[in-house]
Protein backbone atom coordinates (compact mmCIF):
# COMPACT_ATOMS: atom_id res chain seq x y z
CA UNK A 1 0.00 0.00 0.00
CA UNK A 2 3.46 2.52 0.88
CA UNK A 3 3.71 2.39 -2.82
CA UNK A 4 0.55 2.90 -3.95
CA UNK A 5 1.25 6.49 -5.28
CA UNK A 6 4.33 5.23 -7.07
CA UNK A 7 2.15 2.30 -8.62
CA UNK A 8 -0.58 4.14 -10.11
CA UNK A 9 1.82 6.97 -11.34
CA UNK A 10 3.05 4.47 -13.51
CA UNK A 11 -0.02 3.52 -14.79
CA UNK A 12 -0.65 6.88 -15.98
CA UNK A 13 2.24 7.17 -17.53
CA UNK A 14 1.85 3.92 -19.46
CA UNK A 15 -1.50 5.56 -20.81
CA UNK A 16 -0.02 8.40 -21.84
CA UNK A 17 2.70 6.54 -23.76
CA UNK A 18 0.15 3.98 -25.42
CA UNK A 19 -2.42 7.00 -26.39
CA UNK A 20 0.29 8.79 -27.47
CA UNK A 21 1.08 6.07 -29.96
CA UNK A 22 4.91 5.49 -28.62
CA UNK A 23 4.02 1.75 -27.97
CA UNK A 24 4.91 1.39 -31.51
CA UNK A 25 8.25 1.63 -32.98
CA UNK A 26 7.18 2.64 -36.07
CA UNK A 27 5.81 6.04 -35.02
CA UNK A 28 8.94 6.42 -32.97
CA UNK A 29 11.14 5.38 -36.23
CA UNK A 30 9.28 7.80 -38.09
CA UNK A 31 9.81 10.47 -36.35
CA UNK A 32 13.71 9.73 -36.60
CA UNK A 33 13.46 9.51 -40.68
CA UNK A 34 13.80 12.93 -40.83
CA UNK A 35 14.85 12.40 -44.41
CA UNK A 36 11.86 10.16 -45.44
CA UNK A 37 8.03 10.73 -44.68
CA UNK A 38 8.54 12.41 -41.25
CA UNK A 39 5.92 11.92 -38.62
CA UNK A 40 5.72 15.01 -35.94
CA UNK A 41 3.44 12.68 -33.50
CA UNK A 42 6.97 12.38 -31.14
CA UNK A 43 7.13 16.40 -31.28
CA UNK A 44 3.80 16.39 -30.10
CA UNK A 45 3.87 14.06 -27.34
CA UNK A 46 6.95 15.82 -25.92
CA UNK A 47 5.39 19.09 -26.39
CA UNK A 48 2.32 18.18 -24.57
CA UNK A 49 4.61 16.75 -21.69
CA UNK A 50 6.88 19.49 -21.97
CA UNK A 51 4.21 22.26 -21.88
CA UNK A 52 1.91 20.63 -18.71
CA UNK A 53 5.08 19.44 -16.47
CA UNK A 54 6.73 22.42 -16.95
CA UNK A 55 3.57 24.57 -15.24
CA UNK A 56 2.66 22.19 -12.56
CA UNK A 57 6.47 21.55 -11.66
CA UNK A 58 6.56 25.24 -10.83
CA UNK A 59 3.91 24.99 -8.77
CA UNK A 60 4.57 21.37 -6.97
CA UNK A 61 8.16 22.93 -6.15
CA UNK A 62 6.19 25.58 -4.19
CA UNK A 63 5.75 23.40 -1.75
CA UNK A 64 8.32 22.90 1.04
CA UNK A 65 8.42 19.35 0.67
CA UNK A 66 6.50 16.08 -1.29
CA UNK A 67 3.13 15.38 0.11
CA UNK A 68 4.31 11.80 0.98
CA UNK A 69 7.34 13.22 3.20
CA UNK A 70 11.17 13.35 2.54
CA UNK A 71 12.36 16.17 0.12
CA UNK A 72 12.68 17.50 -3.22
CA UNK A 73 14.96 15.45 -5.28
CA UNK A 74 16.03 17.21 -8.30
CA UNK A 75 19.34 16.64 -10.45
CA UNK A 76 21.69 19.23 -9.84
CA UNK A 77 24.75 18.49 -12.12
CA UNK A 78 25.28 21.36 -14.85
CA UNK A 79 28.19 20.32 -16.59
CA UNK A 80 28.17 18.57 -20.11
CA UNK A 81 30.73 15.71 -19.07
CA UNK A 82 31.78 13.53 -22.20
CA UNK A 83 30.17 10.76 -20.08
CA UNK A 84 26.62 12.78 -21.03
CA UNK A 85 27.18 12.90 -24.51
CA UNK A 86 28.75 9.51 -25.11
CA UNK A 87 26.08 7.99 -23.18
CA UNK A 88 22.86 10.10 -25.22
CA UNK A 89 24.84 9.10 -28.07
CA UNK A 90 25.00 5.45 -27.57
CA UNK A 91 21.54 5.59 -26.66
CA UNK A 92 20.01 7.31 -29.42
CA UNK A 93 21.90 4.95 -31.80
CA UNK A 94 19.76 2.08 -29.81
CA UNK A 95 16.73 3.66 -30.26
CA UNK A 96 16.95 4.38 -33.58
CA UNK A 97 17.67 0.59 -33.94
CA UNK A 98 14.71 -0.62 -32.30
CA UNK A 99 12.42 2.41 -31.63
CA UNK A 100 12.04 2.02 -28.61
CA UNK A 101 13.03 3.55 -25.53
CA UNK A 102 12.90 2.54 -22.01
CA UNK A 103 9.20 4.14 -21.00
CA UNK A 104 7.54 2.24 -24.21
CA UNK A 105 9.47 -0.61 -23.81
CA UNK A 106 8.37 -1.83 -20.58
CA UNK A 107 4.80 -0.25 -21.34
CA UNK A 108 4.86 -3.46 -23.96
CA UNK A 109 5.88 -6.25 -21.99
CA UNK A 110 2.76 -7.14 -21.48
CA UNK A 111 2.40 -7.87 -25.01
CA UNK A 112 4.33 -10.75 -24.27
CA UNK A 113 5.91 -9.66 -28.17
CA UNK A 114 9.61 -11.64 -28.55
CA UNK A 115 10.84 -7.63 -29.76
CA UNK A 116 9.73 -5.84 -26.38
CA UNK A 117 10.71 -8.74 -24.45
CA UNK A 118 14.24 -9.45 -25.53
CA UNK A 119 15.09 -5.54 -25.55
CA UNK A 120 13.81 -5.45 -21.72
CA UNK A 121 16.08 -8.13 -20.76
CA UNK A 122 18.85 -6.53 -23.38
CA UNK A 123 18.28 -3.08 -21.41
CA UNK A 124 18.54 -4.30 -18.43
CA UNK A 125 21.79 -6.00 -18.79
CA UNK A 126 23.10 -3.07 -20.82
CA UNK A 127 21.78 -1.35 -17.26
CA UNK A 128 23.83 -3.98 -14.79
CA UNK A 129 27.05 -3.85 -17.31
CA UNK A 130 27.04 0.24 -17.15
CA UNK A 131 27.40 -0.11 -13.38
CA UNK A 132 29.42 -3.10 -12.66
CA UNK A 133 32.49 -1.16 -15.26
CA UNK A 134 31.94 2.20 -13.62
CA UNK A 135 31.83 0.30 -10.14
CA UNK A 136 35.08 -1.44 -10.96
CA UNK A 137 36.46 2.34 -12.32
CA UNK A 138 35.55 3.93 -9.20
CA UNK A 139 36.95 0.99 -6.91
CA UNK A 140 40.45 1.09 -9.09
CA UNK A 141 40.65 5.16 -8.33
CA UNK A 142 40.17 4.72 -4.81
CA UNK A 143 42.60 1.96 -4.66
CA UNK A 144 45.64 4.16 -6.37
CA UNK A 145 44.96 6.94 -4.35
CA UNK A 146 47.36 7.70 -2.12
CA UNK A 147 46.49 6.30 1.62
CA UNK A 148 47.57 9.38 4.27
CA UNK B 1 -2.74 16.36 -41.59
CA UNK B 2 -5.72 14.87 -39.86
CA UNK B 3 -6.23 16.93 -36.26
CA UNK B 4 -6.33 13.45 -34.75
CA UNK B 5 -2.66 13.22 -36.56
CA UNK B 6 -1.65 15.40 -33.16
CA UNK B 7 -4.57 15.34 -30.82
CA UNK B 8 -3.87 12.08 -29.41
CA UNK B 9 0.16 12.23 -29.24
CA UNK B 10 -0.40 16.03 -27.63
CA UNK B 11 -2.71 14.50 -25.07
CA UNK B 12 -1.15 10.99 -24.55
CA UNK B 13 1.87 13.88 -24.01
CA UNK B 14 -0.16 15.90 -21.50
CA UNK B 15 -0.93 12.41 -19.73
CA UNK B 16 3.04 11.80 -19.30
CA UNK B 17 3.38 15.52 -17.84
CA UNK B 18 0.53 15.27 -15.42
CA UNK B 19 2.14 11.22 -14.20
CA UNK B 20 5.61 12.75 -13.56
CA UNK B 21 4.09 16.04 -11.94
CA UNK B 22 2.37 13.44 -9.76
CA UNK B 23 5.42 11.72 -8.53
CA UNK B 24 7.03 14.82 -8.19
CA UNK B 25 4.03 16.18 -6.07
CA UNK B 26 3.54 12.88 -3.95
CA UNK B 27 6.90 11.31 -3.94
CA UNK B 28 9.44 14.34 -4.67
CA UNK B 29 11.50 12.37 -7.42
CA UNK B 30 11.54 13.12 -11.41
CA UNK B 31 9.60 10.48 -13.28
CA UNK B 32 12.66 9.98 -15.24
CA UNK B 33 12.16 5.76 -16.37
CA UNK B 34 16.06 4.69 -17.24
CA UNK B 35 17.02 6.07 -14.14
CA UNK B 36 13.75 4.70 -12.18
CA UNK B 37 14.44 1.16 -13.76
CA UNK B 38 17.95 1.06 -13.78
CA UNK B 39 18.83 2.31 -10.13
CA UNK B 40 15.86 -0.34 -8.94
CA UNK B 41 17.72 -3.14 -10.98
CA UNK B 42 21.09 -2.41 -8.85
CA UNK B 43 20.80 -1.59 -5.40
CA UNK B 44 17.74 -2.69 -3.34
CA UNK B 45 18.53 0.49 -1.39
CA UNK B 46 15.16 3.02 -1.72
CA UNK B 47 14.14 0.60 -4.39
CA UNK B 48 9.95 -0.33 -3.34
CA UNK B 49 9.11 2.75 -5.12
CA UNK B 50 11.01 2.06 -8.69
CA UNK B 51 9.26 -1.13 -8.78
CA UNK B 52 6.17 -0.23 -7.75
CA UNK B 53 6.34 2.67 -10.58
CA UNK B 54 7.88 0.22 -13.36
CA UNK B 55 5.23 -2.23 -11.99
CA UNK B 56 2.43 0.22 -12.80
CA UNK B 57 4.11 0.88 -16.57
CA UNK B 58 3.98 -2.88 -17.48
CA UNK B 59 0.08 -3.18 -15.58
CA UNK B 60 -1.16 0.32 -17.41
CA UNK B 61 0.08 -1.32 -20.89
CA UNK B 62 -1.24 -4.70 -20.05
CA UNK B 63 -4.74 -2.85 -19.04
CA UNK B 64 -4.29 -0.44 -22.65
CA UNK B 65 -3.33 -3.46 -24.76
CA UNK B 66 -6.88 -5.32 -22.98
CA UNK B 67 -8.62 -2.40 -24.65
CA UNK B 68 -6.81 -1.62 -28.01
CA UNK B 69 -4.26 -4.28 -28.52
CA UNK B 70 -4.06 -2.09 -32.03
CA UNK B 71 -1.80 0.68 -30.15
CA UNK B 72 1.09 -2.10 -29.54
CA UNK B 73 1.05 -3.30 -33.36
CA UNK B 74 4.24 -2.31 -35.54
CA UNK B 75 5.04 -2.39 -38.96
CA UNK B 76 8.81 -1.64 -38.01
CA UNK B 77 10.76 -4.66 -37.04
CA UNK B 78 14.58 -4.66 -36.97
CA UNK B 79 14.74 -8.50 -36.11
CA UNK B 80 15.57 -10.03 -32.90
CA UNK B 81 19.45 -9.47 -32.71
CA UNK B 82 19.69 -5.93 -33.87
CA UNK B 83 16.87 -5.50 -31.43
CA UNK B 84 19.23 -7.32 -28.54
CA UNK B 85 22.14 -4.92 -29.46
CA UNK B 86 19.52 -1.66 -29.61
CA UNK B 87 18.57 -3.21 -26.02
CA UNK B 88 22.57 -3.28 -24.95
CA UNK B 89 22.90 0.09 -26.31
CA UNK B 90 19.98 1.86 -24.87
CA UNK B 91 20.28 0.43 -21.31
CA UNK B 92 24.20 1.22 -20.97
CA UNK B 93 23.92 4.50 -22.77
CA UNK B 94 20.97 5.97 -20.73
CA UNK B 95 22.83 5.28 -17.63
CA UNK B 96 26.05 6.97 -18.56
CA UNK B 97 24.41 9.49 -20.47
CA UNK B 98 21.72 10.13 -16.89
CA UNK B 99 18.70 9.47 -18.21
CA UNK B 100 16.44 9.18 -21.68
CA UNK B 101 13.48 10.11 -23.66
CA UNK B 102 11.39 10.82 -20.18
CA UNK B 103 14.33 12.31 -17.52
CA UNK B 104 16.00 14.59 -20.29
CA UNK B 105 13.35 15.40 -22.85
CA UNK B 106 10.56 15.58 -20.65
CA UNK B 107 11.61 16.28 -17.05
CA UNK B 108 14.88 18.38 -18.00
CA UNK B 109 13.36 20.25 -20.67
CA UNK B 110 10.90 21.31 -18.64
CA UNK B 111 13.73 22.58 -16.22
CA UNK B 112 14.98 24.66 -18.77
CA UNK B 113 18.44 22.40 -17.63
CA UNK B 114 21.57 22.78 -20.30
CA UNK B 115 22.38 19.31 -19.85
CA UNK B 116 19.43 18.05 -20.90
CA UNK B 117 18.75 20.02 -23.82
CA UNK B 118 22.42 18.84 -25.38
CA UNK B 119 21.50 15.00 -24.45
CA UNK B 120 18.42 15.43 -26.02
CA UNK B 121 19.69 17.31 -29.16
CA UNK B 122 21.93 14.23 -29.21
CA UNK B 123 20.28 11.45 -28.92
CA UNK B 124 17.70 12.61 -31.90
CA UNK B 125 20.60 13.62 -33.82
CA UNK B 126 21.93 9.86 -33.35
CA UNK B 127 18.63 8.62 -33.71
CA UNK B 128 18.00 9.87 -36.78
CA UNK B 129 20.92 9.08 -38.48
CA UNK B 130 20.55 5.34 -36.92
CA UNK B 131 17.45 5.58 -38.82
CA UNK B 132 18.10 6.71 -41.90
CA UNK B 133 21.05 3.65 -42.03
CA UNK B 134 18.13 1.18 -41.15
CA UNK B 135 15.58 2.03 -43.50
CA UNK B 136 18.41 2.43 -46.54
CA UNK B 137 21.18 0.26 -45.58
CA UNK B 138 19.77 -2.42 -43.39
CA UNK B 139 16.45 -3.11 -44.26
CA UNK B 140 15.80 -1.54 -47.16
CA UNK B 141 12.51 -1.58 -48.34
CA UNK B 142 11.14 -2.46 -44.95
Amino acid sequence: MKHLVSFATGVLFAVGLALAGMTQPHKVVGFLDFTGSWDPSLAFVMGGAVVVYAVLMRLVLRRGAPLLGGAFALPTRRDLSPRLLAGSAMFGVGWGMAGFCPGPALTSVGTLGTGPLIFVVAMSAGMLLHDLVFERIALARTATQPSC
Amino acid sequence: MNPTDFIWPALGGALIGLASALLLLFKGRVAGISGIFGLALSSPRDSGWRWAFVLGLVAGGVGYLALSPASFASTYDPGLPLTAAAGLLVGFGTRLGSGCTSGHGVCGLSRLSARSLVATLTFIATGAVTTWVMLNLVLPGA
